[in-house]
């Protein structure tokens, strides 16, 4: 009978499988879910326990479908109210904290995006523990590596959180698979939530036909030496060819070339495309910062010493103003 | 409405960081540092809210080694009417986290009944985008992150975010925390009789222990690799063998 029993009992105590689990918090627009949520869904199956995914809004069903369907992931909990309507941080904390204390996640995780960056560490305050922010690296279920200044540093944490809360890269894991998977779902409460604190106005997102910064395959981005907004019709068009997707430097967006939705670096967007062309910009640490990772980088300079040459993988020593229109024309 | 700010002193943004031999941190001493340009940016809003008369008094915080008063004085001579000092020795400054800054912030905030916080909305050397977030979850308040425009009417706080696809509006109530984006506003230079009189107004220091709050690192930093970006590109002799 022992005998029997000890191979189960190790089993348990090396996997710790029955102990832990994991809650993955979705981003969607009551409509769809956002891909950085399929990128979070992958890091959170490296962590090895069971994955559940809270779908919190005021129209969660539809989300919540396309999130059963996702492989790897076991359970599907959807909190739905009027309240969560846009999904401020205060109301999501609330919900998330509800799940929280019926089900007791050893780990939490979202992507690091505006959302999961908003809403993370706030419940970590209410669990009062040590969040990590932008991971990249899950070594086990404790140990994790993140970048630290803008990214010329890496570091290798052990997390002595009673509960681990992430906010992962969504470009450092894959996407999970969106078929395959055939989770449980149930109905998750809402918790507590305060509307007279916070109230959400409305949005101006940026719309664009091309495709998304963050997940597109090829990235034209542009600096100052455009000169102008005017100009940044010659990316947009060689972008349009390419079928890519358009970034820009601080600099390009701070002298009102460009909105900072495109702005690529440290504190803007990271990417890591197949093919990345940066046109016109000098490769300030806090850019390269947002596309090292790129797997080949072309740099467009007339600036010959410019820090970009030395990341890029092919250089061209040229006028943009000519080598842009050319490229363009040679792509037809 | 009075608003506390918190104010890091971070290596500056134009320096290249080197690993320390122990590889554990970077290598912190006779390298440049100043204030974490978010925080001047919340700073800078701060101060200009107060000279809007949206606000009566506006107040840094630092927490760190002693050379954090030059930051705290800084944010004197550009705006600030007090700065607190919560001193702690510079070896346990390098395991402090967000999550004991928060504490702290939100302690003082409490028990000096601020009406706002402000803060940056990352540090650029931890690049973690955590404290505000933190604050406003200890102190139960609404969070505005990643402020680009702010407006004060009534006690309620209009802010525009810099979200993924473009811009968001949200009104939070006060008492809130806001944290500032790169284009909240252009801040300004110290000028030397601002630096001179910033030495005549207070800066009150306490120390962790003062406050009864608990500074034990809840994350053990076990290597920190430097990436040889340019590393390519040295000269492929230099890594030759010898002879």
């Amino acid at each position: 009978m022992l005998a029997s029993k000890t191979p189960f009992l190790r089993y348990l105590s090396i996997t710790g499988a029955r102990f832990n689990s994991t809650l993955v918090i979705a981003e969607h627009d009551d409509t769809k879910l956002s891909g950085v949520t399929l990128n979070a869904i992958t890091a959170a199956s490296k962590l090895g326990h069971d994955i559940s995914v809270l779908v919190a809004g005021a129209n969660s069903g539809k989300v919540a479908e396309e999130v059963s369907k996702v492989a790897n992931v076991k359970r599907v909990l959807v909190a739905q109210d009027e309240k969560l309507k846009a999904q401020l941080p205060e109301r999501v904390t609330a919900t998330v904290m509800a799940a929280q204390n019926q089900f007791k996640f050893s780990h939490i995780v979202a992507g690091a995006s505006s959302f999961g960056r908003g809403i993370i560490p706030r419940l970590a305050a209410k669990l009062d523990v040590a969040p990590l922010s932008d991971v990249t690296a899950i070594h086990s279920d404790d140990t994790f590596s993140r970048p630290t200044y803008a990214g010329n540093a890496v570091a290798k944490v052990k997390s002595k959180a009673s509960v681990k809360l992430m906010t992962v890269r969504g470009t450092a894991f894959e996407q999970a698979a969106t078929e395959g998977g055939s989770a449980a779902t149930e109905k998750s409460p809402i918790g507590e939530i305060n509307t007279e604190i916070s109230e959400f106005l409305g949005s101006e997102l940026a719309k664009s036909d091309r495709p998304d910064l963050q997940t597109a395959k090829i990235v034209v981005s542009g600096g100052r030496a455009l000169k102008s907004a005017e100009n940044f019709k010659l990316l947009y068009d060689l972008a349009d060819k390419l079928g890519a997707g358009v970034g820009a430097s601080r600099a390009a967006v701070d002298a009102g070339y460009v909105p900072n939705d495109m702005q690529v670096g440290q504190t803007g967007k990271i990417v890591a495309p197949e093919l990345y062309i940066a046109i016109g910009i000098s490769g300030a640490i806090q850019h390269i910062a947002g596309m090292k990772d790129s797997k080949v980088i072309v740099a467009i300079n007339k600036d010959k010493d410019c820090p970009i040459f030395q990341i890029a993988d092919y250089s061209v020593e040229a006028d943009l103003f000519k080598a842009i229109p050319e490229f363009t024309a040679a792509l037809k | 409405m009075r608003i506390l700010v918190g104010v890091k002193r971070v290596v500056d943004y134009a320096v290249k960081v080197r690993v320390r031999a122990d590889k554990k941190s970077v290598v912190t001493e006779n390298v440049q540092h100043s204030m974490n340009p978010f925080d001047e940016i919340a700073l800078e809003e701060a101060v200009k809210l107060k000279e809007a008369k949206h606000a009566k008094e506006v107040v840094a915080i630092s927490i760190g080694p002693a050379k954090s008063q030059e930051v705290l004085r800084t944010a004197l001579a550009k705006g600030a009417d007090k700065a607190i000092h919560i001193e702690i020795d510079a070896k346990s400054a390098e395991q402090v986290e967000p999550l004991h800054v928060a504490r702290t912030i939100a302690k003082i905030a409490k028990d000096e009944k601020f009406d706002a916080v402000f803060v940056g909305k990352q540090a650029i050397d931890d690049d973690a985008n955590q404290t505000g977030q933190l604050v406003a979850g200890f102190l139960d308040w609404p969070q505005a992150m990643f402020a680009s425009k702010i407006e004060h009417e009534n006690g309620y706080l209009k802010v525009t975010r810099e979200i993924d696809g473009g811009l968001d509006t949200v009104k939070v109530k006060l008492p809130a925390v806001v944290s500032a984006d790169l284009r909240l506003n252009e801040p300004r230079y110290a000028t030397l009789p601002n630096i001179m009189k910033a030495k005549k107004k207070p800066l009150e220091k306490k120390t962790p222990k003062d406050l009864g709050i608990d500074f034990t690192p809840q994350t053990e930093i076990l290597e920190v690799c430097f990436l040889y970006l340019y590393m390519h590109l040295l000269p492929s002799f230099f890594f030759l063998p010898s002879g």
